[in-house]
């Protein structure tokens, strides 16, 4: 049997879902795989439902919502981007950025909406299924699909996200903004630094490891792993074990 | 958490079959079936049309003998159809929003028509999707607001007069803004209107007569509408009437603006001179200056091709309706109708097309293939009759020109937060069963603003929006939805202060209150979401759209954790 993936959708109830349907009151026919949440506004879709769904093994999840400058509650699908992007970064370090989408489409766009979807489930379909279900992955994957949650959930990354538009469009109390430049550059490195920080965090959950330990386990300079396990002790995410030799341990804090 | 979030959960699921729309490709029984094995799924049924009487009073009966306390109705869109399913739940005893809708029609049935099979395993899926977040609903209060019993008009034509005459008579205050320097819209630049071949001036002077004894009614003309805030109920607007702004508060708005006549430009050599437009020959009628004596009339003109594929609707019965004007007043004269379709609906408008018949008006049919051509004083056209290029001698063309969209739509759309269809003219909440709702409550739509209408129509329409706004007018206090944001008690150390959703919220709605901390005014929510997705803490909670209940349909789809 060919592969037929499952694709989660998160529809506006405004624009994108009344484009849903409207295909439908059009009969305009598409592609069966796609199922439907509906959600009030696109900048409802929290980060960490998109990490959610590819947990449980969905293989592609598309987010819609109303043409910019149309959203019924202003500026929700503008926030919404923003979150987007974020996701589709963190994903690439697992390299699953192919697998999500955003669009939008209105609620007159019966034809956009099932082309979308078409096409969206057509390109799912040539990347075939998920990682995460194939057992020889899942294990480290998933581990990391976690790290990436944990990092879309942390105070940092979310901060920086809520605040971008204000930092980025709006001149502060000095007439200064941030370049879009300058905010991509430092909001690049949270991203990162986050995501290797949660790695180290649920790492250290499983076992009490030293620095080298961990340098060789995510291959990373073991500077930069004792520079971020100092910020992860700084947030009481992290704290030493024991000392082995002149080796310290350290040890996750985090409890679940 | 809250106490009921422990006791049992009893859902009852029910499966429409929609007449054919569903049961015709699934097995609306089996799907029934199929529910009762879900987990808290305690009854279930299938019914021809739950939405029927007989639908309603099955979901009444089998809540209350099965002390049901969740119920799903897996059928056609929420978006038409949930306030119906709340209100029979609420009559049966229940929190309306104890309610879920599953989708298997719109966005299933009707759009995988040829795969019944896989069909049937989303319809299982999403049914499974709709229970698992109906088991976490929590019973919610709707919100009462106070209703300004005052209404804005917004344009001042047919629709837009009526409907705010309508308002006034009612003991509504109304405004009517209009953005020309006058009253009157398309009806200004006509002539004499069908079906009572009344004068145009005639009508419009009896409508602005009225307009002025309205004690509850003002107009403002030369004003366009600048911004909007708040919901229905409580609109605060500003106007801009030439230099200066006004502030009104309404209750209600209705979108009255009518539609803007096209000019053809490039087609057929329209010139304005001797090669023109219906609404050009309006003038040359009201001022009795047609000296042409053969004229040609040519339907279609820019409508129903690819760039605009729409009838215009008013196009045929307009040159019907000045054929016969010029027959009357000089029987010799020859005109010829070139037209693609005739329509005519209806006894009194049929009626002027056969009394043009009668008075020699000749009705030629060409196909778009072969449009019309016009050869210095011929036009020239293939009449498939005798299959063969006839040519017409002419003094006059006449353009049948449609009606398109104001270009300021979009404008407004965006400060009405209302959607406009693929043309541009503005979309109702439901072409049959919400045809003058837009889907924003508080917010009406009537006459060409929505789609090309004649002169009956627009006053219906007109007349039916100052019927659906006095619906909310008439009353002191209205309920809105209580699905909004708040920080639940058990959450409330979890909020740190950062003020990252003050800046979000696109309504003002949440504060710092006095003790320094996080306010949500549930009046202002509007429950979009965005400020819980984006809160650094997820303190925020949106109710009916909570993270477990969305977290809960994305598991049911995905499965449990695959690890
Ligand atoms: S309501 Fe559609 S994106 Fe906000």
């Amino acid at each position: 049997m060919s592969f037929e993936p499952k694709i989660l959708g998160f529809l506006c109830n405004w624009c994108s879902y009344a484009g849903a349907d409207l295909a439908g009151v059009s009969r305009i026919q598409y592609p069966p795989n796609i199922r439907v949440i509906r959600v009030m506004c696109s900048g409802r879709v929290d980060p960490e439902f998109i990490f959610d769904g590819f947990e449980a093994g969905i293989d592609g999840i598309i987010v819609m919502g109303c043409h910019p400058g149309d959203c019924h509650y202003l500026e929700g699908n503008y926030e919404a981007e923003k979150k987007f992007n974020m996701v589709e970064k963190l994903l690439s370090f697992v390299d699953m950025n192919e697998r999500i989408r955003l669009e939008w489409v209105s609620a007159s766009e019966g034809n956009r909406f099932a082309e979308i979807v078409t096409e969206f489930t057509d390109k799912i379909k040539e990347l075939g299924p998920s990682p995460v279900k194939d057992p020889s992955k899942a294990n480290v994957l998933l581990k990391n699909i976690n790290a990436l949650k944990m990092s879309a959930v942390s105070y940092r990354l979310r901060a920086l996200v809520g605040r971008e538009r204000a930092l980025t469009e709006q001149e502060n109390i000095y007439g200064e903004k941030v370049s879009l430049e300058r905010f991509n550059d430092v909001f690049e490195n949270a991203i990162f630094d986050e995501y290797v920080r949660n790695r180290i965090v649920l790492s250290l959950k499983e076992d009490t490891k030293s620095v080298k330990d961990l340098a060789i386990e995510l291959n990373m300079d073991p500077s930069k792993i004792l520079s971020h396990i100092l910020i992860l002790k700084g947030r009481s995410q992290v704290s030493m074990d024991k000392i082995v030799g002149i080796t310290p341990l350290y040890i996750s804090t985090l409890e679940e | 958490m809250p106490d009921k979030i422990s006791e049992e959960k009893k859902i009852g699921v029910f499966v429409c079959h929609c007449g054919t729309n569903i049961g015709g490709l699934v097995d609306c029984e089996k799907l029934a079936e199929y529910s009762k094995t879900l987990p808290n799924v305690k009854y279930s049924e299938h019914n021809l049309y739950t939405c029927s009487e007989t639908g309603l009073a099955a979901i009444k009966k089998a809540v209350q003998e099965n002390d049901l306390n969740r119920v799903v109705v897996a059928s056609c869109t929420p978006r038409t159809h949930e306030p119906l399913f709340r209100e029979c739940i609420e009559e049966a005893g229940l929190n309306p929003y104890l309610f879920n809708f599953v989708n298997i029609r719109d966005q299933c049935t009707w759009v995988h028509m040829k795969d019944p099979e896989a069909a049937y395993e989303k319809s299982k899926d999403l049914i499974r999707m709709g229970v698992s977040k109906a088991e976490k609903l929590e019973e919610l209060e709707k919100i009462i607001v106070e209703v300004n019993p005052s209404a804005m008009v917004i344009g001042g034509g047919v629709s837009g007069i009526n409907c705010a005459l309508s308002l006034n008579n009612q003991g509504f205050k109304t405004f009517l803004v209009e953005k020309d320097k006058e009253l009157g819209g398309r009806l200004k630049e006509l002539y004499q209107v069908f079906p009572s071949d009344k004068q145009a001036s005639e009508l419009l002077n009896e409508l602005v007569a009225k307009v002025k004894e309205a004690k509850n009614l003002t107009v403002y003309t030369s004003s366009k509408l600048k911004s909007v805030n708040g919901f229905i109920g409580n609109y605060e607007i500003e106007i801009e009437q030439r230099n200066h702004n006004v502030n009104l508060n309404v209750g209600v708005i209705v979108v009255a603006v009518g539609a803007t006549s096209y000019k053809p430009l490039s087609l057929f050599n329209y010139n304005s001179k001797n090669i023109i437009t219906q609404l050009e020959l309006e003038n040359k009628l009201r001022d009795n200056q047609i000296e042409a004596n053969d004229i040609v009339m040519i339907q279609c003109v820019g409508s129903r091709n690819a760039d605009r594929e729409y009838c215009s609707s008013i196009c045929c019965m307009t040159a019907l309706k000045n054929a016969l004007i010029i027959k009357k007043r000089e029987p010799n004269r020859n005109i010829s109708i070139l037209f693609r379709d005739l329509y005519t609906p209806g006894t009194i408008y049929e009626e002027y097309y056969r009394k043009a018949r009668e008075a020699g008006v000749l009705f030629i049919k060409y196909t778009p293939d072969k449009q019309p051509i016009i050869d210095k004083s011929v036009v020239k056209v293939y009449n498939q009759y005798i299959n063969s290029e006839i040519s017409i001698p002419f003094d006059l063309v006449v353009l049948a020109t449609p009606l398109i969209a104001n270009n300021d739509n979009r404008e407004l759309a965006q400060l009405l937060k209302v959607p406009l269809e693929e043309n541009k003219f503005f979309l109702e909440a439901h072409v049959k069963l919400r045809p003058i709702d837009f889907a924003t409550d508080g917010v009406y739509i009537c006459g060409s603003a929505k789609w090309p209408a004649d002169i009956s129509e627009s006053t219906t329409q007109g007349l039916a929006a100052a019927s659906r706004a006095g619906t909310i007018l008439s009353h002191k206090t209205i309920e809105v939805e209580g699905a909004t944001a708040y920080i639940p008690d058990w959450n409330k150390d979890l909020c740190k202060g950062c003020e990252v959703c003050i800046k979000i919220c696109p309504y003002n709605a949440i504060v710092k209150d006095e003790n320094n901390e996080i306010q949500i005014i549930q009046a202002l929510c509007k429950g979009c979401g965005t400020c819980a997705s984006t809160c650094t803490k997820k303190a925020i909670v949106i109710r009916h759209f909570t993270n477990e209940q969305i977290i809960s349909e994305i598991l049911a789809f995905g499965g449990e954790k695959v690890a």
